[in-house]
């Protein structure tokens, strides 16, 4: 098993190599003259090549990758000329409160997806399925931004229980974190319905029920247990669309994450704060999956050893 | 006579189709199964015996399912008892193995928590080390050569026939006074099957246990079983001895089903010897069931389902006309 998570670690750095030259393509061949964003609207074309000398924008790509990516190796992942920072100072408040919202996203979907998933699946055709089912089309179809919207306007609002924004204390995660797991939520109770039903279908549960086993533990031990490899799939596929969802949260509830940084950030032009958040959030991406392939390995004995 | 283990008495089981509509699987059957003996159970794949055996086991889904009748195992009558009563009798005191090895183990659980999660729930309070020992031994009896190291195996890593064994061992290893196997070597290979029936008389001979083998090649049930029972679309149409059933059949689906067993150093003439298939649950014919298959059919039969009667000693058939059946072989 270690040598499993070994090798899968070791995959990852020849994958955030490629990416971070993805990045980096992407943010200076697009359109856009950064020079001129720092220099000011108002600087002469003198000054403007100045300041393309000086950031080293007038050097052939390959030369300023390597300026970059070796930056980063040392812990210098650019400046923000917009803050007039570095960009690791205005990451610094920012990454723990990002990480925190996603942890408590992907923790209440799951569960409650997974809840929902197995609830429905027990009572099929009944009642408890077509209402686990209504919120699962629900939290699909509902964007996230505009069910933000909707629970402020509820609960911050009309009852006044909660934060309109901002994070004064973990009330203010609460908001944030249901409109950014909603969707999760939702395909996960779906998922898990539907393996769930396939699962209580096949042999080995007959045979569990024929040894003895009470029903909640046919239900856990052997059906849930086989679903959970469903589970964790398309949990990992859904990672891309939880860190997008977390830039439209964060603006929506103007919260200082990493999210509404790249917001602003972009809104500003300012490339190096941009490519390290896109950078960061690969990794994020990267890690979580590879989270989720343990997982995965650790439960399903017949990829452990490829 | 040995004690009568397992009696069902007019057994009927049906499901539900639709919102109101109920269709009949199995329709009324009644036999027994005593210690010691293996009796087959026999019919063409869709005649009603896996639903049969499921019932006696309560292990179809209450939702859908309407049972009636009465099945009694040792004086307890099973279709009244509380689900928690009928858990302790299953896997205890009647087990039950099927005809896809493969997928009758759970895919991602090793071998030795399958079999501990058997024995340690029907026998509270045995330590660790105990439960470790039962599962090596039920395993040395179905004839594992390294149980050590199959315990540690997951399903996909064994064989149909060894997962079959463990199947076995897994239902003998609380002692089970009944054992129903549902085609237990029907999808395993020839000579695997013969090592499975061996196997099965075996642990008859050395637990005297009772077991019920559900089977559509009466090939198998004349090598392993001393009586046998024949069924039709979910009624049966025959019972009687091994011996006496080959050399005496009395229902023209018997005379059948015995002809279409191809047989070493006789020349099959023609192999389903049965035209047509079984009918459909919701379209059954009236009256005997089997008649528009039958050769021997009449008008009379299209009128009323015949019962099962005393043809012989410890004979019955369901055909009453059975003496031309017998005349004209
Ligand atoms: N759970 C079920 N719901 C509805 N029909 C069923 C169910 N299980 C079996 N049947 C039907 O009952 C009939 C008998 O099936 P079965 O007992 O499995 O046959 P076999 O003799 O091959 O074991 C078949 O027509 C089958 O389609
Ligand atoms: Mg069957």
């Amino acid at each position: 098993m270690g040598k499993y998570i070994l090798k899968r670690v070791l995959s990852m750095i020849p994958l955030l190599f490629v990416v971070s030259i993805l990045v980096f393509l992407f943010i200076h061949l697009i359109p856009g003259d950064a020079a001129r964003q720092v220099a000011g609207a108002t600087a002469t074309a003198g000054e403007v090549e100045a300041v393309r000398k000086q950031l080293g924008l007038d050097q052939p790509l390959i030369p300023q990758y390597i300026q970059w990516i070796t930056g980063i190796f040392h812990g210098d992942l650019g400046i923000s000329y917009t803050n007039n920072t570095t960009v690791a100072e205005l990451f610094a408040p920012r990454l723990p409160i990002t990480i925190y919202l996603t942890i408590c996203s992907i923790t209440w979907s799951v569960l409650i997806g997974i809840v929902i998933g197995v609830v429905a699946a027990i009572n099929r055709g009944r009642t408890l399925d077509m209402l686990g089912m209504l919120i699962a089309i629900a939290g699909i179809s509902l964007p996230n931004f505009w069910l933000g919207l909707q629970l402020m306007q509820i609960f911050s609002v009309n009852l006044g229980l909660l934060p309109t924004g901002g994070l004064e204390d973990w009330r203010g995660y609460i908001l944030p974190s249901l409109a950014m797991g909603a969707g999760i939520m939702a395909i996960l109770a779906r998922v898990t319905r539907s393996s769930m039903i396939e699962n209580l279908g096949k042999d080995y549960v007959r045979t569990a029920r024929a040894k003895g086993l009470p029903e909640s533990r046919v239900i856990m031990a052997h059906a849930f247990k086989n679903s959970s490899i469903d589970i964790i799939t398309v949990t990992a596929l859904q990672i891309g669309a939880l860190i997008a969802g977390s830039v439209v949260v964060e603006t929506v509830f103007s919260i200082p994450g990493l999210g509404r940084l790249l917001v602003d950030s972009i809104g500003f032009r300012d490339y190096e704060v941009i490519q390290a958040l896109i950078l960061f959030f690969s990794f994020e991406y990267m890690v979580i999956n590879l989270i989720a392939d343990v997982l995965y390995a650790l439960i399903n004995p017949r990829v452990r050893y490829e | 006579m040995a004690e009568t283990l397992l009696e069902v008495k007019d057994l009927k089981t049906e499901f539900k189709r639709g919102k109101k509509d109920w269709i009949t699987a199995v329709n009324g059957v009644s036999f027994q199964v005593r210690a010691g003996e293996i009796v087959g159970l026999v019919g063409e794949s869709g005649c009603g015996k896996s639903v049969t055996s499921l019932s006696v086991m309560r292990l179809h889904s209450k939702h859908n399912t309407r049972i009636t009748g009465e099945v009694t195992f040792e004086g307890k009558h099973l279709l009244e008892l509380k689900e928690p009563e009928m858990q302790e009798i299953r896997g205890n005191e009647i087990s039950m193995i099927f005809q896809e090895p493969m997928s009758a183990l759970d895919p991602i659980m090793r071998i030795e928590d399958q079999l501990t999660e058997a024995i340690s729930l029907h026998n509270q309070g045995l330590s660790k080390s105990e439960v470790h020992a039962r599962c090596v031994r039920a395993l040395k009896l179905v004839g594992i050569p390294e149980p050590e190291m199959t315990l540690r195996n997951y399903p996909h890593e064994l064989s149909g026939g060894m997962c079959q064994r463990v199947m076995i061992a897994m239902a003998m290893s609380c002692e089970p006074k009944l054992l129903i196997a549902d085609e237990p070597t029907t999808a395993l290979d020839v000579t695997i099957q013969a090592q499975i029936l061996a196997l099965m008389e075996q642990i008859r001979n050395e637990h005297n246990t009772g077991i019920l083998l559900i089977t559509h090649d009466l090939g198998v049930v004349a090598e392993t079983c001393s009586r046998v029972i024949v069924m039709y679309a979910g009624n049966i149409v025959e019972e009687a001895p091994v011996k006496e059933l080959f050399r005496n059949p009395h229902h023209p689906y018997t005379k059948g089903l015995i002809e279409s067993v191809p047989r070493l150093g006789r020349r099959v003439r023609r192999l389903p010897s049965i035209p047509g298939s079984v009918p459909d649950l919701s379209a059954m014919p009236s009256g005997c069931r089997f008649a528009p298959r039958c050769a021997y059919a009449r008008p009379e039969c299209s009128a009323r389902l015949p019962e099962l009667v005393e043809v012989g000693p410890d004979h019955k058939c369901a055909c009453p006309f059975y003496a031309n059946v017998r005349k004209e072989a």
